[in-house]
């Protein structure tokens, strides 16, 4: 025998369901009026710092097909890279979004302003990207990836440079498509699986 | 949104023990086989990225956001049918300390086993009084409650005859955005717990008996109310005297 540890475990993880939305974005399952408004609406407000850019993508299964249920948030510094609530942040800036695919196209949209790189503990910059947290009918444990720009230096980047199969790195970058407008998808599986974090 | 300054750096999470929680791949949860990463995850202690987080304050919440017995109806005299049940308990870390001022949000079916949303065809009617979500934010002592009714058991397409046992889903952000977690309470001596493949999907059943929540007469109210116990446990943060911090334990 040894000593007890006074440390507790996790709760564990269960599925969000297909019904999600109605405890989360209650206006897009139908059921307006129970809260003056959605949670996460807008990742900015009117007056924000920085680029405004438009992120516009899928979550696509091992199928190829575009998930119609899948509910995500994002999180992110401002575009001097502080995130909201530390000194100085930007304070138009929410940091936390929002949104769901849509349910006929399976498509979702963020609009924010493009973060700048954030200092690391122990120093060094971690390039500008946004946090993602994905959760589904079917996806047992919330997916934590992150969005990098193809626009931007990413070349000292703590976190891509850990990733082994180089090939892989892409799947994280989002493509310019026009003038602020990206695109990022995400493979939950099959050929091109995104990268998925565990931190 | 965020009300408090938050100090730059409280210490890197403590990371992630996978064990206790279900893979991501479960052949008996059918819809999990497609939507499962197949290649691991990439490791890597937290940054602030995952380190810090949106904070709501208590003004965000409305007098009856945690009471989905009215909250729909927004009319004490048309309350939603069912069993009342006080939901309630506490939030921690693994450090064991309180989680204070976090958002909990919660969404189930009505006592009929219908949820109140487009996609559910389930031949339950649907309570005109109830819209099936609540949320609210714990206090100083990482303490919240609802007021709810005792969601039904409904049937699901998975394998042949499904069905859940009741249960009510839980979101909790904690103060990091890496704390975030998603689970579901289900109901002490409910006999359709050890049939579900959705509970089945964590295969430590000590784990799996933290998710039942138990019978607490200490809470219930004579003539009213049945309370039921739940805490929430998020991740810790990792500090040790080694380790310089702006924010000591
Ligand atoms: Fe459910």
């Amino acid at each position: 025998m040894v000593q007890k540890l006074d440390t507790l475990v996790e709760t564990p993880s269960q599925t969000a369901g297909p019904y999600v939305h109605i405890g989360t974005i209650p206006t897009f399952a139908g059921n307006p009026g129970i809260y003056p408004e959605d949670l996460g609406l807008r990742a900015i407000e009117d007056g924000a710092a920085g680029e405004v850019i438009t992120i516009t993508g899928s979550v696509i299964d091992g199928t190829g097909w575009a998930l119609r249920d899948a509910m995500i948030e994002s999180w992110q510094a401002d575009a001097a890279g502080k995130f909201p609530g530390q000194a100085g942040a930007d304070a138009k800036v929410n940091g936390f979004c929002r949104f769901a695919a849509h349910k006929d196209t399976g498509e979702f949209t963020l609009r924010t302003v493009k973060p700048g790189k954030t200092p690391m503990r122990g120093g060094g910059f971690q390039a500008p990207h946004i946090a993602l947290w994905i959760v589904a009918r079917g996806i047992n444990i919330g997916l934590q990836t992150r969005i990098y720009f193809e626009d931007e230096d990413n070349s000292a980047d703590p976190l891509l440079s850990r990733i082994e199969q180089r090939n892989r790195v892409d799947t994280l970058i989002a493509k310019k498509t026009g003038d602020g407008q990206y695109r990022f998808d995400i493979r939950l599986q099959g050929d091109d699986e995104t990268v998925f974090l565990d931190m | 949104m965020s009300d408090p300054i938050i100090p730059t750096d409280m210490g890197p999470l403590i990371p992630r023990n996978r064990a206790m929680h279900p893979a991501a791949y479960d052949i008996d949860y059918k819809t999990s086989v497609p939507r499962s990463p197949k290649w691991p995850l990439l490791s890597m202690e937290s940054t602030p990225s995952e380190e810090t987080g949106p904070r709501f304050g208590h003004s965000l919440i409305g007098p009856m956001d945690n009471n989905l017995i009215i909250n729909f109806s927004k009319d004490a005299n048309k309350p939603a049918i069912g069993e009342r049940v006080l939901m309630h308990g506490r939030v921690l870390d693994e450090n064991g300390r309180p989680v204070p001022n976090t958002l909990v949000e919660i969404w189930q079916a009505n006592a009929g086993g219908r949820y109140r949303h487009i996609k559910d065809t389930y031949l339950a009617p649907l309570d005109p009084n109830f819209g099936g979500c609540g949320r609210t934010i714990t206090d100083e002592n990482g303490y919240y409650e609802f007021l709810t009714i005792r969601p039904g058991a409904y049937p699901w397409p998975n394998r042949g005859n499904e069905w859940r046992p009741m249960h009510i889903h839980i979101s909790v952000f904690g103060h990091s955005f890496a704390q975030r977690l998603i689970t579901q309470m289900y109901f002490e001596g409910d006999p359709l717990i050890d049939h579900c493949p959705i509970a089945a999907t964590i295969k430590n059943r000590s784990q799996l008996d933290r998710l039942v929540s138990a019978l607490d007469f200490s809470k219930s109210r004579p003539l009213d109310f049945l309370a039921y116990k739940f805490d929430i446990v998020l991740r810790g943060r990792r500090q040790t005297m080694f380790e310089n911090k702006l924010e000591g334990m």
